[in-house]
């Protein structure tokens, strides 16, 4: 074991005093003499940094917190700035570095502090955690305990964070996909585009009239499609100026009109507070047959009765109460409905 | 350098109006005091060149002018008179229209997205043979032959925060026989399985980034198809104005609007597939879902038929807007699983016209 003799020679002070003191020993492995050799060694070893013990930052590259300061050094073994844990100023040193899965105990001795290529001795450890335990006392045999110690605690935080490594790899991984700003604001104009273009209510409403003219909805509606088909036609072939003159008619006898379509409204009737109902359609009919509906209202409401939980109870009323006579669609219905 | 004097007043009206009569150079006195000398150069000397090629009508264009201010204006102006001209174009044209009566041709139908889609070699006759075989032997066969029930899992990502909860929540109040289950931190292949032990038949996983619901994996389970989707502009029910009472417990109709292509039909039946077959006509709610140049906007609403020819409509329930990002054979497996369909942005998102769905 040569290499771990104590040194040889002396090196000489300025004014020719001996700078170390040389401690002649007997190339004797026992423990307690070694010890005291290397202590005496150590003592006269300055640490890189300035006096104080105020001055926190060290010379060497270190990172400062509010209550400790961390050494950058790669070879440090506690990661702790300290005198004792530093590598730079200790000429023997130990510690345990692991690369892509495996862990490696590299040595510095003084004996090899002239060259700095061969300055550190890496000694590959078993896989085996006991073995691997082992193989550090042997190769540190004499050594300090504290670097022994802390070399021991270092190895088996670095096996457990491989094993919590491989453990992750197993379960699920989260991908995080990045998002490009350009597209993102793309696709949402788009969107928005195609929101304006879908027209949805009144897609919605085309598909159920058509529905309920196709007849899915079977029996459950009691509206005449029969003369609905009829009253199309009918308004197709009247003009404007005819359907002006028949209104006049009308006028007259709407008192027995009403009569009429307060029977056929308490057939809707069914269908609760549909006054109360948003429609998309035009406003105008929604005016106009409003105008007709305000009068039965209050007699619906009295035949309605209560009003199941489906039924809206919003009371959005986009109509004005406003009573103009609009010739419509709804009036022909009517009078045709009479023949 | 030669240039005429020109009225001062007019010129200090408009600081810099340039006007493009030819002959006109604006270097006035009054300017050359206003404006700094390099510039008033540099336009000075473009003032020139367009001036030699400025004739009347111009090859002369406003991207030529270096100076930003002044080419603005005259891009501006240049808008203003396009705009002008095409408004008395119009009147003209109305009043035409007008003086015609009957007799005016009929209007002209504008170009829309719609109306300029590039044809698709995929889109879906009604009555293609080889498509009806397929979809009666496909996945969702079991469904429209009515040998299942759907049974719908809900559930989402990890740690779900507060919109995806209630997002979850009111879903599954739209789509009956729907349980949402917290995600533990299971991985998806383990659910899977479970899942079709207990017979579920979809599994619909809504993925959540920063508070919003931003995904949804749609897994159709026996040995379905699992669609991906971005999910955006999704409002729940608080957020909706006038809207009705919550949602009942009848199965809604559903409608599959625009889906034309094949692979909007796999992705219309997937959605069909995730209602029962039987709608309750007696609780008077619909689902959307409106295919619009690849956006599926769904909407839930309650229906009411005044008469034969109205029907007024009123939003319950969530709305979002989904868009496909991948269809995948097979269930939920993303590095192994073959891909139908995957969105490749430049190649699909380059042409304007075209659609995919």
């Amino acid at each position: 074991m040569q290499g771990r003799l104590p040194p040889r020679h002396i090196r000489l002070n300025k004014d020719g005093g001996p700078r170390f003191v040389h401690v002649f020993l007997k190339p004797c492995k026992t423990f307690l003499s070694y010890f005291i050799s290397l202590s005496l060694r150590k003592i006269h070893q300055t640490f890189p940094f300035s006096e104080g013990k105020r001055d926190r930052k060290r010379k060497c590259s270190t990172t400062t917190t509010k209550s400790q300061n961390f050494c950058r050094n790669e070879f440090n073994i506690t990661g702790l700035c300290n005198r004792s844990s530093c590598p730079l100023s200790n000429s023997q040193y130990a510690t345990i570095r692991e690369e892509k899965g495996q862990c490696f105990l590299y040595m510095k001795v003084i004996e090899r502090a002239a060259f700095p290529a061969r300055m550190w001795e890496k000694v590959k450890l078993s896989k085996n955690y006991e073995k691997a335990l082992e193989q550090i006392d042997q190769n540190l045999i004499y050594w300090p305990r504290f670097i022994r110690h802390k070399c021991k605690q270092r190895f088996t935080k670095i096996t457990q964070y491989l094993i919590r490594m491989r453990k992750l790899v197993l379960k699920r991984q989260r991908k995080l996909v990045p998002l490009s700003r350009k597209v993102e604001s793309r696709e949402k104009r788009k969107e928005e585009k195609a929101l304006i273009a879908a027209q949805l209510d009144n897609a919605i409403e085309k598909e159920l009239l058509e529905r309920l003219k196709q007849g899915t909805y079977g029996d459950i509606y009691n509206f005449p499609v029969h003369a609905f088909d009829k009253a199309l036609e009918q308004q197709d072939h009247e003009s404007e100026s005819e359907s002006e003159e028949e209104e006049a008619e009308e006028e007259v006898e709407q008192r027995e009109f009403v009569a009429e379509d307060e029977v056929e409204e308490s057939d809707l009737s069914d269908f609760e507070d549909m006054n109360k109902l948003k429609t998309s359609s035009d406003e105008e009919e929604q005016e106009s047959s409003e105008g007709e509906e305000q009068q039965e209202e209050s007699s619906d409401e009295e035949e309605a009765g209560a009003s199941t939980s489906k039924s809206a109870a919003r009371g959005r009323k986009r109509r004005a109460f406003v009573e103009i006579e609009y010739e419509r669609e709804v009036e022909p219905v009517s009078k045709s409905r009479d023949f | 350098m030669d240039f005429t004097e020109v009225p001062v007043t007019s010129e200090r009206k408009s600081k810099k109006k340039k006007s493009k009569k030819a002959g006109n150079k604006r270097m006035s006195e009054a300017e050359n005091g206003e404006s700094a000398g390099v510039e008033k150069k540099k336009s000075e000397e473009k003032m020139e060149n367009g001036e030699s090629s400025a004739a009347f009508p111009p090859t002369f264009s406003v991207s030529e002018i270096k100076n930003k201010q002044r080419r603005h204006m005259m891009f501006m102006k240049l808008k203003q008179e396009k705009r002008k001209q095409k408004l008395q174009l119009r009147k003209k044209k109305k009043k035409e229209r007008a003086a015609l009566g009957d007799k005016a041709p009929p209007k002209e139908v504008p170009k829309t997205i719609e109306n300029q889609r590039v044809f698709d070699e995929t889109t879906v006759d009604l009555e293609d043979e080889e498509i009806a075989f397929d979809e009666g032997t496909d996945e969702f066969s079991a469904y429209f032959n009515r040998l299942t029930n759907p049974q719908v899992l809900i559930t989402t990502s990890d740690r779900p925060r507060g919109k995806t909860v209630r997002f979850c929540e009111q879903l599954a109040s739209v789509i009956p026989n729907a349980h949402v289950y917290y995600r533990r931190g299971l991985a998806l292949k383990k659910i899977i399985p479970q899942c079709v032990a207990r017979n579920f038949t979809y599994l619909m996983v809504i993925n959540e980034d920063r508070l919003v619901p931003n995904g949804l994996v749609l897994c159709h389970l026996p040995d379905g198809p699992t669609a991906h989707f971005k999910v955006s502009s999704v409002r729940l029910r608080k957020e909706i104005k006038r809207r009705g009472k919550d949602p009942t417990e009848h199965s809604p109709e559903v409608i599959l609007n625009n889906f034309s292509t094949r692979l909007g039909h796999t992705i219309a039946r997937l959605f069909a597939a995730l209602f029962p077959q039987d709608p309750n006509f007696v609780g008077r709610q619909v689902a959307t879902f409106h295919n619009q140049r690849d956006f599926i906007f769904f909407r839930f609403h309650r229906y009411i038929f005044k008469n034969e020819k109205k029907v007024g409509i009123q939003e319950l329930g969530p709305r979002f807007t989904l868009k496909l990002r991948s269809l995948q054979k097979g269930t939920f497996d993303s590095k192994y699983g073959e891909y139908e369909w995957v969105l490749k942005r430049h190649e699909m998102d380059a042409c304007r016209r075209k659609f995919q769905l």
